[in-house]
């Protein structure tokens, strides 16, 4: 890292310079930065922002907030509490099933566990998709192919999670010691067993790790699904925002903060338990 | 029942024309335990793990024969490789447990090769094969630990496990790939006095790599020094003398 | 438990304990409510995959005429990523020192971690439609509501990273009488950075997936060309805007990696 010059041909003594950072390292840090200052003025540049709507952005604000009251808690028993307690199924359901469908997946795309490289190719290729695309999107897709309602919604938040426990799961296998699997192997022990007896014990913890902070994200993520018709609270929100019955809206903007809150205790208190 | 080893010309090299090891011959059997010496990169690992094809040999022949009946390791695949690697009990230097099971279990895990599918999933083991492991426990001197996890034993008492673990295979033939080289200096006796007198109770042939000299001196019925890929000596503990393993190790001062 | 009689003796190996069973059990249970719950009905998901078959049918060949549509739409999304990620970095940089309970007084941290708790609990979709509202249909209420998103993440993780950090380090250099300033660029800074370069980078690439879902509720990018071509039935265009965003990110993750090598994280 550090680049000393000591000591000229001649015998002199050149002045010591301390640089962090060698010659080259310098330019191709500058050329990064470079580059992403480009992207920052071109975006400015090109992103349309209509200034009136700039300036008038804190006034709206106010104004929605304004309008948001009084709360419409009532309207909470009605048309909130059960689209909550399906927004929960989704989750829940959501994750479940994207376990049962990530883990094989994981499985594959772990080179040390699958030798084959093509079936390590087309694992990642799965996996990378399910994560580039959103729930939202994938929700938006469930929908034209199952009609609206919350199995779409259910569909979508697992799809798009099997990107997500595929490829911690994967990476969670790749780094574990070689070790007790060559003694299996030794033993005479089939595949089947080298996973179950060989990777699973050691995976177990990182596991459970995995699956609660999903199950997190995707209450999150299910809550807003509703928009495009897939169930559960989202679409208390957009009805509600189409009647323009701000009251509504915020109840169901608190219910929705609410649930993400305790589900975050939940999850906290269940790890320091028992991982 | 008689078991042996013939190993006939076998070759391995990792990198194409740098051969590790440079056509092996070797005849194991009997009931004595058998160290393997020589300098580190010899092939000593190697060699060892061809046996149990740990390692894929290059060329050669590894026949595991019984009463005459002989099989060639080396050209093995799937389901047969796999029962014959049960035949095959190894001992490895990091010990190589599942550091989150408990002992009783790390043991049942040696009879995965002999348990059907379904009953290794659903992890049910036959009352006869937990009777021999509380037998091994004993042996071992592990009695009271069946139920504590591995990772809470002591290096020493690892290594015993493992050595309860491969012999719950009962194996035909017992490998032991640098035993002793993670453990102090009274353990690596105590293990090695395990591993021998195991052999002899078993019936069968033990063959251990080993840096230690001394301890292979004292505790090996026959040692084999390995230097550049070949074998330059095979013979009894008290033919080694400074000639030979100046040739095997080279260098004089630590003599 | 072991009992040594002279009958059999028993092992507790691989045993699956009481709770451990029930709860599976429980599990199942709930599986089954929930699936009726939600109405799910095994002839309406068989049908569900009839019209999947013939979806995927419609999908192909992937539409390529609309390439300008394509073009505008993705470059206005990756605009907001980049700008949301660099407003987000530069506000959760002073905002996340704030938070750092062990640096500053406990009004602040407090005020500051609340700050970052509110941005972090609503969903980006929910912030991008509330400022579409606030400020009208466009890029800007996208990135306005990734910007929310990015301190969020960003601003705790890197709090929680500050709180992490060895004492030791930051009592040499105050030993030194450095002001506070200093004391922050050179016994705070250096132990963290690494850590929140790879916040960074995580989060430009989470901006990057997130803004193009944005437009579907009208906040700009590539996410209200799919809306519409989702509701015109125009499958194939659909599948050409995925099979697009997917190579996007693909490639934002590779440049991720590589920016992380360069600057050693």
């Amino acid at each position: 890292m550090s680049d000393a010059i000591l000591a000229h041909p001649d015998g002199l003594l050149e002045q010591r310079i301390w640089q962090r950072h060698t010659t080259a390292q310098r330019l191709v840090r500058f050329a990064i930065w470079l580059v992403i200052v480009l992207a920052i003025v071109q975006s400015l540049r090109t992103i349309e922002v209509i200034p009136e709507f700039l300036y008038d952005a804190p006034e709206q604000m106010g104004d929605m907030l304004q309008r948001m009251w009084p709360i419409d808690w009532p309207y909470y028993a009605v048309g909130v509490h059960a689209a909550l307690v399906e927004t929960m199924h989704i989750a829940t359901l959501g994750t479940l099933l994207a376990i049962v469908l990530g883990i094989p997946f994981g499985l594959l795309v772990a080179g040390n566990l699958t030798r084959n490289k093509a079936l390590n190719f087309i694992a990642r290729v799965v996996l990378v998709s399910s994560r580039s695309v959103n729930s939202l999107v994938w929700a938006l897709l469930f929908v034209a192919v199952f009609g609206p309602g919350a199995v779409a919604g259910t569909l979508a938040i697992a799809f798009r999670s099997i990107g997500f426990v595929g490829k911690l799961v994967g990476e969670a296998i790749e780094e574990m010691p070689r070790g007790p699997i060559e003694a299996l192997q030794a033993a005479g022990a089939s595949k089947a067993s080298e996973i179950r007896y060989g990777y699973w014990p050691q995976l177990k913890p990182a596991f459970w790790s995995i699956v609660l902070l999903r199950w997190d994200i995707n209450v999150r993520e299910s809550a807003v699904l509703g928009i495009v018709g897939a169930g559960g609270i989202g679409m208390a929100l957009d009805t509600s925002l189409n009647l323009f019955q701000w009251g509504r809206v915020a109840v169901v903007l608190i219910a929705i903060f609410a649930i993400v809150i305790v589900i975050e205790v939940v999850v906290t208190q269940v790890r320091r338990r028992v991982l | 029942m008689s078991h042996s080893l013939e190993i006939r010309g076998l070759v391995k090299a990792y990198t194409p024309g740098n051969p590790v090891l440079k056509s092996i011959d070797l005849d194991v059997d009997g009931t004595g335990l058998t160290a393997i010496i020589g300098p580190s990169g010899t092939g000593k690992s190697t060699l060892i793990r061809c046996i149990n094809r740990l390692v894929d040999p290059t060329s050669g022949t590894i026949n595991l024969c019984s009463d005459g009946r002989c099989v060639d390791l080396a050209g093995l695949k799937g389901r047969a490789l796999r029962e014959n690697r049960r035949l095959i009990g190894m001992v490895f230097q990091e010990f190589n447990l599942v550091e989150r099971l408990t002992v009783m279990e790390n043991l049942l895990c040696g009879r995965l090769g002999y348990v059907g599918a379904w009953a290794a999933w659903r992890r049910k083991f036959p009352q006869a094969d937990v009777e021999h492991a509380f037998d091994l426990l004993e042996t071992v001197g592990l009695g009271n630990f069946a139920n504590q996890r591995a990772d809470a034993l002591s290096g020493g008492q690892r290594q015993r496990v493992g050595i309860a673990r491969a012999l719950m295979q009962r194996p035909k033939v017992l490998l032991a790939d640098e035993p002793t080289s993670s453990l102090d200096p009274k353990t690596s006796f105590e293990i090695m006095l395990l591993l021998k007198e195991q052999g002899r109770l078993n019936n069968i042939p033990v063959i251990v790599n080993m840096h230690d000299v001394e301890l292979a001196r004292r505790y090996a019925d026959r040692i084999i020094g390995m230097s550049g890929g070949q074998i330059v000596y095979d013979g009894a503990p008290d033919g080694l003398s400074d000639e030979f393993l100046k040739q095997i190790y080279g260098g004089e001062a630590w003599l | 438990m072991l009992s040594t009689t002279s009958a059999q003796r028993v092992s507790t190996a691989f045993r699956v304990d009481l709770w451990t069973r029930v709860l599976v059990l429980l599990l199942f249970v709930y599986v089954i409510y929930a699936a009726s719950q939600i109405g799910f009905s095994w002839e309406r998901f068989v049908s569900g995959l009839d019209n999947g078959a013939r979806f995927l049918k419609r999908m192909f060949p992937p539409d390529l005429s609309k390439m300008d549509i394509l073009w505008k739409g993705i470059s206005e999304s990756l605009q907001i990523a980049v700008l949301a990620s660099v407003a987000g970095i530069l506000i959760s940089l002073p905002l996340g020192l704030m938070g750092a309970r062990n640096l500053m007084p406990a009004w602040l941290s407090w005020t500051a971690r609340t700050l970052i708790a509110i941005c972090r609990s609503l969903h980006p979709v929910i912030m991008a439609i509330l400022f579409v509202k606030a400020v009208g249909f466009g890029a800007l209420a996208g990135t306005l509501a990734l910007v929310v998103a990015s301190i969020g993440f960003i601003g705790k993780l890197f709090a929680d990273a500050i709180e992490e950090i060895s004492e030791k380090q930051v009592e040499a250099i105050r030993a030194t009488g450095a002001p506070f300033p200093n004391l922050v660029l050179f016994g705070v800074l250096p132990q963290v950075l690494s850590r929140f370069i790879g916040f960074s980078t995580y989060q430009l690439d989470s901006n990057l997936r997130n803004s193009t879902m944005v437009g579907i509720v009208g906040a700009g990018g590539i996410g209200g060309p799919l809306f519409s071509a989702f509701q015109r039935f125009d499958y194939s265009f659909v599948f050409t805007i995925l099979v697009t965003i997917i190579m996007i990110i693909v490639v934002g993750e590779l440049l991720a990696n590589y920016v992380k090598k360069v600057f050693y994280v």
